[in-house]
């Protein structure tokens, strides 16, 4: 059980991506390349969850695993739950683009040969989707004209409202939003994270993956800490107040970072997947790292949210699951 | 409306500035030519027995006496003024010897160039849906095998087992031998057409399969596409929808630039079938130095490629809505 006492409809469990590669360009022996190793992250009735993490760290993977969506060299391992049910790969593929909605990061997402409106309708072809699709456009602030307009006409701004409104075309019960954003002026920004508001109030789900973790701390209720592939935190919003209301030291060094709390950033960067160090990737640039980092570390409950560290003695974190 | 007029005068001005290139190309590289003509035309031993007066007459029938330059002038003025010379070897106006080689090779080519297109389109969208499985690897081993099978051979092949083995199919020719002109039948073409058309259909299909089956791969694997599945659309329905869609303007690049490939072909092919076409005028040109004739050649079958690519790049404008569209905004 979360804190909230909610009832789950995303639960992924420590889900690992890694994809079968050539070790290099003269070698025919090929490796696992880790990008995700542990992700842990839940979305609830009623919430939007953003999960938050520099570039790099496997956040656009995420969403494509949840979907499904992961290419043939990739393997994954670890559980995802949707609404208390395992998601299997058939599972996923009932679920896409009608419990589940994508909306993507960038313009190369649309059909550069189809017009936006007809893309959003989608393949069937009636007239209730017809109304829908205009009074999505309508709300955005998209006239009539954009309706035949193709991808490579529209600004970056369109694209992210053509993008989002595919999305609300059907009645998804989870949004997977990545990056949904950049390219909009600051009040369609708002104005689209309060349609996420208004969506997750009706007792849906939103997965937001953003680097933008003002953004996140807008608009989210909880944030999952992204860290070179696994979480580290994840944590209510209002735990952010303060410094000592986070958990791990890496989302404490974020929060320093940020430009109301002093804009200290931390020296060094994100380890590469190839050089990953034991145990806790964060730890070669903690001030707290010991010999114990290197070991197997478990995400434990503290408080309401939940920390992989070793400086934390919380209770193991219990999986719903199918129990939901 | 204007801007297209704009458009046409371009194209037209760098076709007259290609063929002139071409024209002087041929030309140059026929001059340098070691094949004396009259050695290759009247032979050896008939040579020997003239007497010089004979021989300085032979000499100006080929040409043989005049200076290159002065006799690419010559040409170049009859050129402008439409008269394309007379065939040395067939004693008759280059026009008319074009006209008639041609229409047997346009069957023979439009026939080729539709066969292999359609079918390269298909096998090629097909191997690319179903990339690295069994229908890919038969596709892909076809038109690796096709592509690099010399198309002499193949035509021998096909002669023999259909024409040799099976007598279903004539040997070679256009029309039966020993039939008039006139009892000719349509049908008759048809069946002397079929194992040329068919070598040049088997080895253009590989080609175009191949590159359809990489711009199908690259689309499928789009973001578009990655976006499509993650709304639910079906694999069958993306193709459909998604894939056939991008894939046609890339493909009909293709089947215009194969127009080269097909003329390239068919001098090959004529040669083996002994088909009265366009590429076996040619080579009769070549080896016997009638320049008129060759240099005819050269100029028409160039105009034709220049022509099959100025439509790809009009249907371009008309088909894809980023340059239509595009251009009229400006």
């Amino acid at each position: 059980m979360s804190c909230t006492g909610k009832h789950h409809i995303l639960e992924i469990d420590e889900l690992s991506v890694s994809f079968l590669q050539y070790e290099n360009n003269r070698s025919s022996r090929q490796i696992l390349l880790p990008v995700i190793s542990k992700l842990s992250v839940s979305v609830h009735e009623g919430e939007i969850v953003a999960v938050v993490g520099s570039s790099g760290s496997g956040k656009s993977l995420l969403a494509h695993a949840i979907l499904g969506l992961l290419p043939y060299n990739a393997q994954v391992s670890g559980d995802m739950y949707f609404e208390g049910e395992l998601l299997t790969e058939t599972r996923i593929k009932e679920l896409r683009g009608n419990q589940i909605a994508f909306v993507p990061q960038s313009t190369t997402y649309l059909d550069p040969l189809m017009t936006v409106g007809e893309q959003v309708r989608g393949k069937r072809r009636d007239a209730g989707r017809q109304k829908k699709q205009r009074e999505l456009f309508a709300r955005y602030g998209l006239g009539t004209e954009v309706d035949k307009k193709y991808p490579f006409e529209c600004s970056g701004g369109m694209t992210r409202r053509v993008l989002l409104s595919t999305a609300l075309m059907g009645n998804p019960r989870l949004i997977i939003a990545d990056e949904p954003t950049p390219g909009m002026d600051l009040a369609l920004a708002k104005k689209s994270m309060e349609d996420f508001r208004a969506f997750a109030d009706e007792g849906n789900g939103v997965l937001l993956i953003t680097h933008d973790i003002e953004l996140a701390l807008e608009v989210a209720d909880r944030i999952g800490v992204f860290y070179a592939g696994m979480t580290v935190e994840e944590t209510p919003v209002a735990d952010f107040a303060s410094e000592e209301t986070l958990r791990h030291p890496y989302t404490k060094v974020l929060w320093r970072a940020l430009p109301q709390n002093g804009f200290t950033p931390l020296p060094g960067v994100q380890p590469y997947v190839k050089d990953m160090p034991k145990g806790c990737p964060f730890g070669p640039r903690c001030e707290f790292y010991t010999e114990k980092c290197q070991g197997e570390i478990p995400m434990q409950r503290v408080g309401c949210g939940t920390v992989r560290c070793v400086r934390y003695k919380g209770e193991p974190l219990a999986v719903t699951g199918g129990r939901a | 409306m204007k801007k297209n007029l704009l458009l046409a005068g371009k194209n037209l001005i760098r076709m007259l500035l290609l063929l002139i290139a071409v024209s002087i190309v041929t030309f140059a590289l026929v001059s340098a030519s070691p094949i004396d003509p009259l050695q290759a035309n009247v032979g050896q031993a008939a040579l020997g027995s003239m007497s010089e007066a004979q021989k300085e007459k032979l000499r100006s029938y080929w040409g043989v006496d005049t200076p290159p330059v002065e006799r690419y002038l010559n040409w170049a003025k009859d050129m402008l003024r439409g008269d394309m010379g007379t065939s040395l070897l067939y004693r008759q106006p280059v026009t008319t010897v074009i006209s008639v080689k041609l229409a047997n090779s346009l069957f023979l080519m439009v026939l080729a160039w539709i066969i292999s297109g359609i079918f390269g389109f298909f096998l090629g969208v097909l191997a690319g849906v179903y990339r690295g499985r069994l229908p890919d690897k038969i596709i892909r081993g076809y038109s690796l095998v096709m592509a690099s099978t010399p198309a002499f051979w193949l035509a021998l092949l096909l002669l023999i087992i259909f024409s040799v083995w099976l007598k279903i199919l004539p040997i070679g020719l256009s029309v039966p031998i020993g039939v008039e002109a006139s009892g000719v039948t349509f049908l008759d073409r048809v069946r002397h057409a079929i194992l040329p058309a068919l070598t040049l259909s088997i080895t253009g299909v590989s080609n175009i399969a191949l590159h359809t089956r990489e711009k199908m791969i690259d689309i499928l694997e789009s973001d578009y596409v990655l976006f499509a599945r993650a709304r639910g659309e079906s694999v069958r329905g993306i193709v459909l929808r998604h894939g056939l869609r991008n894939v046609l303007l890339p493909a009909m690049t293709l089947q215009f630039a194969s127009i080269s490939e097909i003329i390239g072909g068919s001098v090959v092919v004529e040669q083996v079938f002994s088909y009265p076409g366009l590429g076996q005028a040619a080579v009769a040109a070549g080896t016997g130095s009638d320049v008129p004739l060759l240099m005819g050649i050269t100029l028409i079958t160039a105009a034709i490629v220049f022509f099959g690519n100025f439509l790809a790049n009009t249907l371009y404008g008309v088909i894809d809505p980023r340059i239509r569209k595009g251009g009229q905004r400006e």
